[in-house]
């Protein structure tokens, strides 16, 4: 089970004035049960990637198969893979329309033929999974909060119980407890459905707490594609790529340059605080007096 | 009295049943009092729903307090007639920039607040020129905007606020929907507004980093002003806001995170600098 995208390029209004080259000869393996970054300035050409994820765009040219298939073959089901690949679009709440919630999510399922019955299992099964709260299922909803609007979102797409999951920038404009419990959540469906998730997110802080694989999108190409570590080490290319590196990345490097003898490749705040610990300790300085040390 | 003053102010929301009843309210302010200098830069943190926006929209006048007062250069909220003149005072851009851009050309867009006020067609290009060198779009002028980019589109939309010759300008969450390189060139033109131009800002975020060069931080929950203070009183206080849904920056984190387990450092590092300064004694 995978997609897999080989020479993909696609160009925007082809022949006019206006030919853009969003995605230039792509080629790109995505195995089952990854958690996988991508990140890239906006018009970087990452949606234009997503996009022909689930066969939303047709490439001009180059092949996409999904587990070894073509998925634009004359006779491949193409509807199928939609319901496969979920796609969470940006500000997915703009997209919600039923009068209730749980009707809202029954949607997706009962589109592709379950019984209402069946749908609402699916659906309540969804909405617990992201955190939504039973007694709220039969609100419209319009009379959510932002966080709320997403989950009920993400829940419409999970219910279709697709194998891979693709969100675009699900926690712009929450506040930070409502995206730390956004993602949290996405991270335990990872975890316990082990599906794919593909997160695409202009927070590098996010992103390097989060996942395993970063795929770095710059003009219409894969400029990286490596574990955060790896790439964010490449900080100085990211900037220039209108992209940065999480904060922490910058106090390592500006303390490795005072001479403190820190990693300067570690990405999270965990990480760092263990690492400079570390360092403290072993080079016994004065500034770890008192405190509660374990050892 | 400041540029911005609000005292014991309150709103409620309405909710109406099929026959226009009014069936519940939801207090979404509630005895907020404020006092902001002419010239300062302000910034108000608080979980999505806390009630800042509610109260941001208070200061242009979009909204009217249910009690209490609003003074914006003296002149109340309440008495309808200076209505125009204090929208004029103070500007507001939104989250969105796609939502707020409705010129076809840059220029004309920036032009359209000083148009509808009236101004002398030479005034209005000249405010336009200024505009635009003043949030570095000036490069831009004859583009479309709709082939910018979000940061740019921004901009775009605080130049046309700027062409209006505001004395604040409010500004929520102005980031939200950029990448780091359009946050980082949003945030710069504002600073240089505030800088160069003295012109007050109001700036409501949930980026933590972007609070950091403010001169006075406001933090709302359920309505309230809860917190208030410089950056740092603001950001020592790690647990606090985490009980208000909120963060502090990772720089911030990490020296507490440090300091909690033994290490000897002050209180409310704010910048990446303070912080290896104070490691590396």
């Amino acid at each position: 089970m995978s997609i897999e995208l080989k020479n993909v390029t696609y160009t925007y209004s082809p022949g006019t004035a206006y030919e853009i080259h969003a995605l230039k000869d792509i080629n790109l393996n995505i195995p089952d049960g990854q958690f996988i970054g991508v990140i890239g300035h906006t018009g970087s050409g990452k949606s234009t990637l997503i996009q022909h994820l689930n066969a939303l765009i047709r490439p001009t040219s180059g092949t996409i198969l999904y587990n070894g298939e073509d998925v634009w073959a004359e006779k491949y089901d193409r509807r199928s893979l939609r319901s496969q690949v979920g796609l969470v679009f940006q500000y997915p709440e703009h997209q919600l329309f039923e009068s209730d919630v749980l009707s809202d999510v029954c949607f997706g399922p009962m589109n592709q033929g379950m019984s209402r019955e069946e749908a609402e299992k699916e659906a309540k099964k969804a909405l617990l999974q992201v955190g939504f709260k039973e007694k709220n299922f039969s609100k419209s909803p319009f009379e959510l909060s932002g966080g709320q609007k997403k989950r009920v979102a993400i829940a419409g797409v999970l219910a279709m119980n697709p194998k891979i999951l693709i969100l675009d920038e699900p926690t712009a404009g929450l506040d930070p407890k409502g995206r730390d419990e956004i993602l949290d959540q996405i991270a335990e469906l990872h975890k316990v459905r082990g599906i794919t998730i593909i997160l695409v997110s202009h927070s590098m802080e996010d992103v390097a707490k989060y996942v395993e694989r970063l795929i770095v999108v710059n003009h219409g190409e894969i400029a990286f594609d490596d574990t955060p570590r790896k790439v964010f080490a490449h900080y100085q290319e990211l900037e220039t790529m209108g992209l940065a590196a999480p904060q922490i990345t910058y106090i390592m490097h500006a303390l490795k340059e005072k001479g403190l003898d820190v990693d300067p490749d570690a990405t999270t705040v965990e990480e760092a605080a263990k690492d400079i610990l570390r360092t403290l300790k072993e080079t016994g300085s004065p500034l770890l007096k008192g405190g509660h040390n374990d050892d | 009295m400041g540029i911005i003053k609000a005292l014991k102010v309150g709103f409620d929301y309405f909710k109406y049943d099929d026959d226009g009843n009014i069936q519940e309210t939801q207090r979404a302010v509630d005895d907020v009092s404020v006092d902001i200098q002419e010239g300062e830069f302000v910034a108000i943190l608080g979980h999505n729903g806390s009630g800042k926006s509610t109260f941001a929209k208070h200061i242009n006048a979009l909204l009217l307090p249910t009690e209490g007062t609003v003074w914006i250069d003296k002149m109340d909220t309440l008495k309808e007639p200076e209505l125009w003149k204090i929208r004029q005072k103070a500007g507001m851009v939104f989250q969105n920039p796609d939502n707020q851009i409705i010129g076809t050309v840059v220029e004309e867009d920036v032009g359209f607040g000083p148009e509808n006020m009236g101004v002398p067609t030479e005034d209005i290009w000249k405010r336009v020129e200024e505009s635009l060198s003043k949030t570095g779009m000036t490069a831009y002028r004859h583009h479309s905007p709709n082939k910018l980019s979000g940061g740019q589109k921004q901009r775009v939309a605080i130049a046309g606020v700027m062409a209006m010759r505001p004395r604040c300008i409010v500004l929520d969450e102005p980031t939200a929907m950029l990448d780091p390189n359009g946050r980082k060139e949003v945030l710069d033109a504002v600073h240089q507004l505030n800088r160069q131009e003295k012109v007050t800002v109001v700036l409501i975020t949930h980026y933590m980093e972007e609070v950091i060069q403010a001169d006075h931080v406001y933090v709302m929950d359920e309505g309230h002003v809860v917190m208030e203070g410089t950056p740092r009183e603001i950001f020592s206080q790690v647990e606090t806001l985490k009980k208000y849904r909120l963060d502090v920056p990772q720089v911030t984190l990490l020296a507490h995170e440090l300091k909690k387990s033994g290490v000897d450092l002050p209180d409310g590092i704010l910048t990446t600098e303070e912080l290896v300064n104070a490691l590396c004694q």
